[in-house]
Order: C-alpha cells, then structure tokens, then sequence
C-alpha cells in the first residue's frame, strides 16, 4: 500500500475542506456548515499524520492532544462576547509560539545537513529563519494586544522618540543575522544567530503592537491573524509540506484583507496603522477647531423613551461604549418593545466600530438581536433621510460628519454613518470627552442631536422602564 | 427672590404667566412664588392647586410691592408700570418697537425688564422662545376655529349615503405657525397645499405630508435674517398673487400667517379673491393684529363677506389657554434657569448671554434696545462649504504604484526563479495559487461574520500541528519534547477556534 500517496490525498482533502469552510463562512446560511467543513479538515488532516507519519512517542502525543484539547473547549465555553477579542489575540500567540517552536525543532534535526545542499541548504535556511521571525512576531505582538485588549496593559498608543529609527534598525539587524545564519548554518553551526534573531523580532513585535491605540484594534487583530497564516505557510515551505503551505496562505490572505478592509473603513493606509502613534499628530488643530462648537442639549431617559415610542424608524448605532457597558441585553429589550409597537428598529454597523473586525455583530448575535435587522453601513447609509430617531450607544468617531466636512481632520474621508440626515440623533454618551481620534465631534452640537448622559446600560434600564 | 405673578388684566386675557407645575419647578430652583387670587382662573389653574404646589395665593398689591421679580403675559398698562419700582424685574412680552412710551417709562423707573418677544432666535435660545410657543398654538387653534366656521368634514369619507370630498386648505406662510396649521389640517383629514416665499421652507412643508405650491419665477429668496421672511419684489408679488387668485377659486379654506419683522402684514388676499372663493368658505388670517393678510379682516372680529367666513381673531393663543400657559411658563422658566446658575433662587442679569441680553430691553435706568446683532455662531449651515471632494487626488498618485509594485514583485519572481531549485517553485507555485484563492474565497465575506471568520481561520492556522507531528517521532528527546509542547499548544488553538467559532455561531439567529 503506497502510504506516501494516501496521505498526500487526505492532505488534498483537508485543503479542500479548508478552502470551503472559508468560503461557507462568507454567508450567514452556510456558516455553520463552513465550520464543520473545517473541523473535519482538520480531523482528516491529523488522522492522515498521525497514522501515516508518526512512528513512536504515541503516548505524550496523546497526553498533549488532550490536554491541550481539553483546555481550548473550556476556554471556548467560559469565554464572554464581550472578551472574543482577547481570546482571538491570545489564540494567535499560540500559532505564533508554535512556528516558533517547529522552526527550532527542525533547525535542530542532525539529519538537516545530510538532506539539503547547497543552494537548497541555504533556501532552507532561510525558510527556517523567517518562518521562526514571523512566528516570534506574531507570538509577542498577540501577547501585547491580549494585554491591551483585555485591559491588562494601557490602551493608548506607545510613542518612543525616534520609533520608526527603532523599527528600521530592527529591521536591518534582523536581516545581517539572517546573512550571518545561512553563512554559519552550512558549517553546521548558527544556533546563536537564530536565538539573536528571535529576541529581536519578539522586541519587534512588542514594540509594534504598543505603539498602537485602542481604535486600531481591528486592524491589529487581522493583522496578527494575518501572520499567523504566514508563519503556518513559512513553515510549511520549510518542511516542504504543501498543505502547511496551501493553509498558512489562505489564513494569511484572509486576515490581510480583512486588514485592508478595516483599513478602508477608516480611510487610513495600512502602513499608517502599523506605524502607530495615531491621534497625537492631529491634536492642536483638533483641539482649535474643537472650541466653540455651541451647546449640547441633554435629555432624560423618560424623554428619550418617549422620542422612540412615536417614531417609525428608528436606527441603533453601537459602538465600543456598548460592549464597555454590556449594554447589548437591554438595547435588545428595548427593540423587542419598540418593534412590538410597530416601530421599525434597525442596527447600522460601522466595519471599525469595537476592537475586532465584526465585533458588534457577535455582541448583538449574542443578545439574540436577529441578524436580518442588523445592517452594514453601506447598506444603510442611504436610509437615514428616512430615519426618525438614532440612537448612537457609546461611538463616537464612526459618526463624526467632520470625516466629510474637514478632509484635512485626522479622521478626513473617513466615511461615517450619516446619522444626522435623520430627525433626531440620541448619543449615550458617560461625558463629553473626544473620541479615540482625539476630534471633538459636531454632530453633538447640531440642533436635532441630543445627549443622554450616564452608563449606556444604566440609562438604557431607565428608558426601558419608562416604555 | 420672590417671584409675583398677577392676574392679567388686558380684557379678553385668559393666559397666565405661571401654572402649578411649572411653579413648583421655580420653587425647587430656589425661589419664592406668589400668585395673585384668581390669576389662573380663566386658564383652568385654581388658586387651590398653586398652593398645592407651594406658591403663596396672594393680594393684586402685595405682588406689586413685595416681589423681586414679576413675571406677566401682557406688557404692563400704564397703572401697572408705574406700580414698579427700581430693583424689581419685569418678566412679559413687551414688543418694544410698538411701545416705545412703555419702554420709556420702565426705564426711568429704573427697572430691569426682559422682554419675551426679544429673545435672539438662536438654537440655544429655543427653549425659552415664547413667540414660537404661541405660535404653534396660534396655528392649531386657526384650524379649530376654521373647522368650527366650516360646514363640512375635512376628512373625505365615503358612507352609506354617498361620497364626501375632503377639505382643501391653503396655508399662506410657513412658519411656526403655519406648519402647526398644516399639521392640525392634515390629521383632521384635509388636502393641505402650502406656500412661502423662502423656498428652504419647501421640505419642512412636504414632510409635514402637505403640496409646496412653486411659484414658476426666477429664484428669488424671501429668507431674511434670523430665519424670517422679508419683503420680496414687485414681479414675486404679482406672480403670488396670481397663485393665490387661482388656488382662492378650488380651495375651502386658506389660513394666512404671513409676516414680516417690523412692517405690517402683506396684503396678500384680495377683495376680488374672496368674492372668488366657494359659498361656505373659511379664511384665517392669523396676521390680524398688524393690520392682516386678508384685504377685509376686521381685527379681532369674525365677519361674513359674500358667503365667505373671515376669521380675524387677534388672541388664538388666549383661545387655549391652559395650553398656552403652560408653554408660556415653561419658557419663562427655562429663562430663569439660565439666570440663576447657582440654583439658589438669585438671579443674575448677564449681559454678556446673548440670549439674555438680547432679551433685556432695560436695566438700571439704561435703555439696552435694541440689542447688537446676534453673532449666528451656532447656526453652520451657510458659512460651511460642501465637503471638497478630496479622493480625486489621491487616484492620480494611485495609479503609478501598482504597476510599479508589480514591475518588481514581477522582478523579484523572476530572479527567484532562476536560482531556486524545482521542488521550491513547486511548493512556491502552490503558496502562490492559495493565495489568490484565499482572496477569491474570503472577498465576498459578509462584515458581520469577520469574527467568526477570524476564529475559524486561527483554528485552520494550528495546521503547524502537522509540522510538530512530523518532528514528535525523532529519536533526539529535546525535539521530541519541543514537539509534545507545540501540540499541546497547538491543540488548544484547534479545540478552542472551533468550538468557539460554533458557538457564535449558533447565536447568529434570523
């Protein structure tokens, strides 16, 4: 029985199945389907491996399936929706701490001088040697994010002086020790160039990922997803396995166009993101324009429930505020109600708002806010003209009309949900600080926006009680 | 501070200055309340619920001699005015242009007095704009006394007994006034046209659900300053006319609410037009008191001309009195509250408030009317220009570095390929065809589902498993080791993607 063969069919499987559990999760319908597509991929990918390939040590294999099994399910079943975002980073570090892992396990292997040679040794090597960076990348850059995610660790952006000098020296460091590797791994050493290179790239890493604030988490996040498909795909090449490669590409293409969306959403270059520091440059002429803006008008949570009882449409505009306050329970509380009097309740869903791609669509999926009343801003924008009453819970920047009035403004061109179109915009808001890009925000200002101050999720109990 | 509020003595006043609730409010910022006997009577508010309420129900002469304040509907008659003395407030509608005597006298009495009718028109200012508040009132009591003077439904109805059409109304004038009338027409049932010269007006009609009439004319805006009307010229006012003299023959009814600061109302329905009007037809010319719209309105008088009911009634907001108390004392109120920042029942006149100083006609023996132009600071919508359209640029430069791009990847893949081996451009040929699938794949992913999609690609991504799998069997214990770690770890990754991937998924819920 030719074993080779077998298992080169399972891998193909398993890309398959990979490819369509990707392409399943495009669509509400076939998500589910996708998933399970995936898993077993998965499963035919380990089988396949462990039958064809592993020859001793079954034991601790099997201990560390297990338990390492075992720990992701609970981590998966405590986990709130509010905290997906941790879980997501956290999860990448391990991707990357495993890449880490194989490349030095492999690099350790006496047989890897006898199997390659010449130019292959020195395309191994280096192989080796970035599939190990970007896996040190990925691991520290995901341990910084979990920190700042999770609340652990400052959420505003870390600017060093001279931090693009930092970078580049990195950089250009890391490049003269991957010279020095393949020089020194042919005469059979390179060990101490290799630890080097890892202590750099996790030094890169931390430092990239703290030089950028809170808003520009779900571009860190699909970032650092985006590694961890590439670390997967270095290693692949460098144990010249197609399907580490085939996976590793598609994670990596997803998570950078992912990246590139959230990107758009907020009219940034994705090279800008990465650098890091954003909100500080901006700041005098944000704060000049800032002043004398008028007054804001507040408003109580009777009178807010009274506004939404007579209107037709009503649009919720969520925002990082909302999952702060867990307000997500109380704002489906309060659509229920409304749609039972007829009021036509809608949510318009910014692609940034929140700390992770599609943030907002978990908290509300997770309140059980059916997801055909859940609308992205595209699909939206157009209807606020229509719309009677907006309720904007805890965002800020999303909804900032001078994104389209001052194109010079840090957030210029940015497109925003166009809620003051409508009749009458609601902001929960706990003061009247700026948002995450340090720009005061007109639509506060205007005649029809009014103010509900407090926690999101303590007024929105009051307006509740008050239909 | 005391606060005194006398009855109103102008005859057919039936407003009051104050109602209980809004006296209870004044009461918890800090002051004093007396109401004279009877004050309310005639607005439904009984001396026995302004106690209820915690005010002092008082004599005509202690409010006169003992308050720090006076708060009154009306402006002052002569016997009142010279009642106050210097140190007391006077709080009312003054209408100091028409009054000058009136002015005269307050100052040299030395009194400090706001009038209500001099509020700016500035967005902070609403809330305490009284001649908006009647307004409104003004226009849905038009409709009333309109359908009351009108022997038909205004609703079209077809019964048992046969067809009714529905009423058509005309309201000249959209301002407060007559979007209130528009809105009160429009729920009886009527068809409402309207028409104003300011043709901004022309939403605010149309989503009240009534027909802007256009008048087919060369663009002239009626917009004047502070969100009024102004004179318009000689041809506009022919071309209305010649609106107005069709539309007079087919509608039922026309309530006019055409006016202009400071000048007297425009004549805008003529004699002629009348007489064109149906038998049974109503007019409303809500501008009766400076001089009416309608050609034949008697001030304060209903009369009848050639079949047609002219209502000329000069006191609409009396007309609902409770009503109109109660938003009258609200925004009296609002005044106060913005007087008194201490909350502490002391108020303080600051002339450097727009909205009070516009409103204060005299203080400490100074005439200050009329106040500087309002500084429109808070009213953008002129001064900010429209958005430049700024991504035209950016495409000029974007056009370049692409190509540029793909000149050297192109490049790069060349020299790639002319010194790699075979079996790295096969596996490189791979990586290369995944890639553009993943594109193709994940491009067309709902936004909604990137979470998901994100755990799911970190669950695929422990792929790396297999690369540990490989190494776990080697003979060298430290390899082996480092293996069982990344299996570990990596099955975490698996289990925990995918079961949390599934959960969020089974939440998402049509």
């Amino acid at each position: 029985m030719n074993i080779e063969g077998i298992i080169s069919v399972s891998y193909i499987i398993a890309t398959i199945l990979f490819i369509l559990a990707l392409g399943g999760l495009s669509n509400q319908e076939t998500a589910r389907r996708g998933n399970w597509y995936g898993i077993i991929g998965m499963a035919i990918a380990l089988i396949a491996t462990i039958l064809g390939i592993v020859t001793a040590n079954y034991i601790p294999l099997f201990v560390a399936l297990l338990i390492g099994g075992s720990i992701g399910l609970i981590a998966a079943r405590r986990v709130q929706m509010t905290q997906m975002p941790e879980l997501v980073a956290i999860l990448h570090s391990l991707v990357g701490l495993a890449a880490v892992a194989v490349g030095f396990a492999n690099f350790m292997d006496p047989d890897r001088l006898a199997h390659y040679l010449g130019v292959e040794l020195t395309i191994h090597d280096i192989e080796t040697y970035l599939g190990i960076l970007i896996g040190a990348v990925t691991f520290s850059g995901s341990v910084i994010a979990f920190g700042k995610l999770s609340g652990r660790m400052s959420g505003s952006p870390l600017t060093l002086p001279g931090r693009h000098f930092f970078n580049l020296a990195l950089l250009v460091a890391a490049i003269w020790f991957g010279y020095q590797f393949v020089l020194q791994s042919a005469d059979g050493g390179g060990m101490q160039p290799l630890i080097i290179m890892t202590a750099i790239a996790l030094v890169f890493g931390i430092h990239m990922v703290m030089a950028i604030g809170g808003a520009d988490m779900p571009v860190v996040v699909s970032m650092l997803n985006s590694y961890s498909g590439w670390a997967a795909s270095a290693t692949g090449f460098m144990l010249g396995n197609d399907l580490l490669i085939v996976t590793g590409a598609l994670v990596g293409s997803s998570g950078a166009i992912l990246s590139y969306i959230m990107c758009r959403a907020m009219n940034r270059k994705f090279l800008s993101v990465i650098a890091g520091g954003f909100g500080t440059g901006g700041g005098t002429s944000a704060a000049a324009s800032g002043e004398d803006q008028g007054e804001v008008v507040a408003i109580q949570a009777e009178e807010t429930a009274e506004l939404l009882a007579n209107a037709k449409e009503v649009m919720i505009i969520p925002g990082y505020g909302m999952a702060v306050a867990q307000a997500q329970h109380i704002v489906y509380e309060i659509t229920k109600t409304l749609r039972a009097k007829g009021v036509n309740v809608r949510f318009g869903i910014h692609p940034v708002a929140g700390r992770m791609p599609g943030h907002m669509n978990v908290l509300l999926a997770e309140a059980k806010v059916p997801y055909d009343i859940v609308f992205e801003m595209d699909e939206i924008n157009d209807d606020f003209p229509k719309v009677d009453v907006s309720v904007i819970i805890g965002a800020n920047d999303i909804v900032n009309p001078s994104a389209l009035t001052d194109p010079d403004g840090p957030i210029g061109g940015m497109p925003v949900l166009e809620c003051w179109k409508g009749g009458t915009s609601i902001v929960l808001k706990r003061s009247m600080a700026t948002g995450y890009a340090g720009v005061q925000n007109p639509l506060f200002f205007l005649e029809n926006t009014r103010m509900l101050f407090g926690d999101a999720s303590d007024t929105l109990d009051k307006v509740f009680k008050a239909l | 501070m005391r606060i005194g509020v006398p009855k109103e003595l102008y005859a057919g006043e039936k407003r009051v200055a104050t109602t209980p609730d809004v006296a209870a409010q004044l009461i918890k910022m800090g002051f004093d309340v007396a109401v004279e006997s009877n004050a309310g009577a005639a607005a439904n508010y009984s001396d026995t619920s302004y106690e209820a309420a915690g005010c002092s129900v008082v004599s005509v002469d202690e409010i006169w001699n003992d308050s720090d304040i006076v708060m009154k509907v009306r402006g002052p008659d002569d016997e009142e005015a010279s009642r106050l003395k210097s140190g007391q407030t006077l709080i009312s509608f003054l209408w100091p242009a028409q009054n000058p005597e009136l002015l005269q006298k307050l100052t040299d009495s030395g009194v400090t007095a706001l009038a209500m009718d001099s509020v700016p028109r500035i967005s902070r200012a609403q809330k305490m704009d009284a001649l908006s508040s009647m307004a409104n009132i003004a226009g849905y009591r038009a409709v009333v006394e309109a359908a009351q003077h009108f022997g038909r439904f205004f609703t079209g109805q077809i019964t048992a007994a046969g067809k009714v059409p529905p009423a058509k109304v005309l309201v000249i004038g959209a301002g407060v006034a007559g979007l209130a009338a528009i809105g009160a027409a429009k729920s009886m049932g009527a068809i409402v046209r309207s028409f104003d010269t300011r043709p901004e007006v022309k939403e605010q009609i149309e989503s009240m659900d009534a027909e802007f009439l256009m008048l087919d004319f060369e663009d002239e805006d009626g917009s004047g300053e502070g969100g009024y009307a102004k004179v318009m010229s000689d041809e506009f006012i022919k071309a209305e006319m010649a609106l107005f003299a069709e539309q007079a023959k087919e509608v039922d009814i026309i309530i006019t609410t055409a006016l202009i600061p400071g000048r007297p109302a425009p004549r805008l329905v003529l004699a002629d037009m009348v007489e064109s009007m149906k038998d049974g037809s109503v007019i409303v010319d809500l501008a009766a008191e400076q001089g009416g719209n309608c050609e034949l309105t008697e001030p304060g008088k209903v009369i009848e001309h050639n079949g047609v009911t002219i209502i000329g009634y000069t006191d609409m907001a009396s007309r609902l009195a409770a009503q109109s108390s109660q938003l009258y004392a609200s925004n009296l109120r609002h005044l106060l509250t913005d007087m008194t920042p201490e909350k502490d029942g002391q108020i303080i006149v600051d002339m450097e408030d727009e909205a009070i100083r516009g409103a204060t006609v005299c203080k400490d023996g100074k005439t200050t009317w009329p106040p500087p132009a309002p500084q429109l600071s808070v009213a953008p919508p002129k001064a900010k220009p429209a958005p430049a359209p700024a991504p035209v640029a950016e495409k000029k430069r974007s056009v370049a570095g692409p190509i540029i791009g793909m000149v050297i990847a192109g490049l790069a893949l060349l020299g790639l390929g002319a010194v790699a081996p075979a079996s790295f451009m096969a596996h490189f040929t791979v990586f290369v065809l995944a890639c553009f699938v993943g594109y193709m794949v994940i491009w067309n992913v709902t936004a909604a589902l990137h979470t998901p999609l994100m755990s799911v690609t970190n669950a695929i991504s422990s792929i790396i498993i297999i690369g540990a799998l490989i190494q776990i069997s080697s003979e060298n214990e430290v390899i082996m080791w480092v293996a069982v770690a990344t299996v570990l770890l990596t099955s975490i990754n698996i289990a925990g993607g995918f079961a949390v991937t599934r959960r969020m998924l089974e939440m998402f819920r049509r």
